[in-house]
């Protein structure tokens, strides 16, 4: 017994080191490749003034969007920019296709972070995104006037619509969207609101306050999701409710849930978004020069004919319309 | 139902035409959480011996913090992990919000106290006559804890199984700290949240399907070493 637990610890040293030994070239081998992979194109943070710096440059000038200065050894930079935007224009496809275009033009790597335009802003307003896509006018508003952004242009605008089960219970098929809200207050129809201060709840609740009703989640009929616009959708469509939903995210979901179109074409449902640049003054982080580059691209006319050709093939209508250039009193005329 | 057919049908597709985003996040799961399960083990491993071996007077508020942290819920970490590694956060500086680096650390926090946890009581069930044998023999103190390892490795083993399998199925922290970015921070668990979101319910049951496959890949090979040596 005693000489058999002796054997062991000797057998055991050894085997021990071997294994420890393997186990240390293992962690090793995983953390190169980590570290040569993903984490290095996206964060190239060991070597941020040499690293990828020259040719970005030069292929900015290149394409003549604009000219940049040289080098300021106090500014932290940095081929990448964080993107907050509303969950409709990543849910419809579109950023699939205009992203991958931009970072190949320019040199930048992009990250989308898909939140509620509430959120986006809020990401803005701490310096934790660069540049934002969002569609909540009165809350951009806010946030230019408290000197968080720079530059606040229109991109493009479709329309919010309200959807609800074919057979249309609080009869609100063709209605104003202000009449359709008081008839589905007064029926009591299930509801499914956003409810996460994204640029369609803001919306939602306008509405709510022009027709001067306030609807109260614990009564049943109106339920906040919480949760982004597919899913909100989603559980309207299970629940026989209706809601209020951007037209771009409904017809890339049309086919998988059973609601329809019941009010449209109404004028305060324009739904327009802004592309905005993050004040770097406030946050010396913040990627300055990548965002300017992202927000012409957005305006550039190539990119302008790209948002009113999306979404006609697969949908029949194109989700968006572009809308460089003009004023919010021009649109919806 | 037919979505679960069509789902088993699409997986067999993408794993055999190899479809190169699948295969990279694929990748991308095994590398996050596999290097995040061997972080746990390092720190897990010694932390777990000790307090199972040393005896002081706070050991049992030690060990019912460890076991209270087995229970970590995922969001919660991911938010603390989001805090500290937003530009606006004390860590700011480094830069690895929304990175793969960024999910290592989130599930490294939420597999430690789980290898953690059960490290101790695998040795704890050892019968505690043993140390005192193994200093007898003359064993030194190196030497007594790997004979106690050694002696605990089926129960070890597990413990790494069940470390690892917190973090392969964790989709919380993932989402929060690495952001679901296509073909950089996108995991298997994210991509499966993202097309069931979308409607794309063969991919997500395709997706599903592959991750169960994965972790019982892995698990088949710990398992294989846990019983090679148990019948002997």
């Amino acid at each position: 017994m005693y000489n058999c637990y002796a054997t062991i610890i000797q057998i055991d040293l050894h085997k021990m080191r071997k294994f420890f030994l393997a186990t240390l070239i293992s962690i090793a081998v995983m953390m190169t490749t980590n570290a040569c992979s993903p984490v290095a194109i996206i964060n190239p943070t060991t070597a941020p003034l040499s690293n990828a710096k020259t040719p970005h440059l030069e292929e900015k000038t290149h394409s003549g969007t604009h000219i940049v200065s040289p080098v300021n050894m106090n500014q932290i930079h940095s081929n990448e920019i964080i993107l907050a935007t509303t969950t409709s224009t990543r849910d419809s496809g579109l950023l699939d296709i205009l992203v991958p275009q931009f970072e190949k033009q320019s040199g930048y790597t992009v990250k989308i972070i898909a939140v509620g335009s509430g959120q986006a802003l809020q990401m803005g307003k701490e310096g934790n995104a660069d540049v934002l896509l969002v569609h909540s006018p009165s809350s951009e508003e806010e946030f230019m006037t408290a000197g968080y952004g720079i530059q606040d242009s229109l991109v493009m605008y479709n329309d919010f619509v309200i959807v609800g089960p074919a057979d249309d219970l609080a009869g609100i098929k063709g209605k104003t969207s202000t009449e359709a809200f008081k008839s589905i207050y007064t029926t009591k129809s299930l509801f499914i609101s956003r409810g996460d201060d994204s640029g369609t709840h803001s919306r939602e609740k306008q509405i709510w306050k022009k027709v001067e009703l306030t609807p109260d989640p614990k009564n049943g009929w109106y339920l906040e999701s919480g949760s982004g616009m597919t899913d909100t959708l989603r559980i309207a469509s299970e629940k026989h409710g209706y809601t209020l939903t951007d037209r771009a995210t409904y017809l890339s979901l049309k086919d998988t849930l059973s609601l329809e179109i019941l009010v449209e074409g109404d004028k305060s449902l324009l739904n327009i978004y802004s592309v905005i640049t993050v004040n770097p003054q406030k946050f010396p982080m913040v990627n300055h020069e990548g965002a300017e580059s992202f927000a012409d691209f957005m305006l550039s006319p190539d990119t302008q004919i790209i948002i009113a050709e999306f979404g006609k093939e697969k949908f029949g209508q194109s989700l968006f319309t572009p809308a460089a250039g003009k004023t919010e009193a021009e649109l919806g005329k | 139902m037919d979505f679960i057919l069509e789902g088993i049908k699409q997986a067999i597709m993408l794993l055999v035409e190899g479809n190169p985003e699948i295969v990279h996040i694929m990748f991308l799961s095994l590398r996050v959480s596999g290097i995040a399960t061997l972080i746990s083990l390092i720190i897990g491993l010694p932390v777990g011996t000790f307090l199972a071996l040393a005896e002081f007077p706070s050991k049992k508020l030690w060990i019912s913090m460890i076991n209270t942290g087995m229970a970590l819920p995922p969001v919660a970490v991911g938010l603390f992990v989001s805090i500290m590694l937003w530009r606006s956060g004390p860590l700011g500086n480094l830069r690895l919000m929304y990175t793969p680096s960024a999910i290592i650390i989130a599930q490294t926090i939420i597999a430690a106290p789980v290898v953690t946890g059960l490290t101790l009581t695998a040795l704890q069930q050892l019968n505690p006559r043993l140390k005192l044998q193994l200093y007898g023999l003359g064993a030194s103190r190196i030497q007594m804890i790997l004979t106690l390892w050694r002696e605990a490795r089926l129960p070890l083993l597990a413990t790494v199984i069940a470390g690892f399998g917190s973090v392969i199925s964790e989709v919380g922290a993932s989402m929060m700290v690495g952001g679901n970015l296509r073909y950089h921070t996108r995991v298997l668990t994210t991509a499966i949240v993202l097309e069931t979101s979308k409607g794309q319910f063969a991919i997500a049951i395709a997706l599903s399907l592959i991750l169960l496959l994965l972790a019982y890949t892995v698990n088949l090979w710990l398992t294989w070493l846990q019983q090679r040596n148990s019948q002997k």
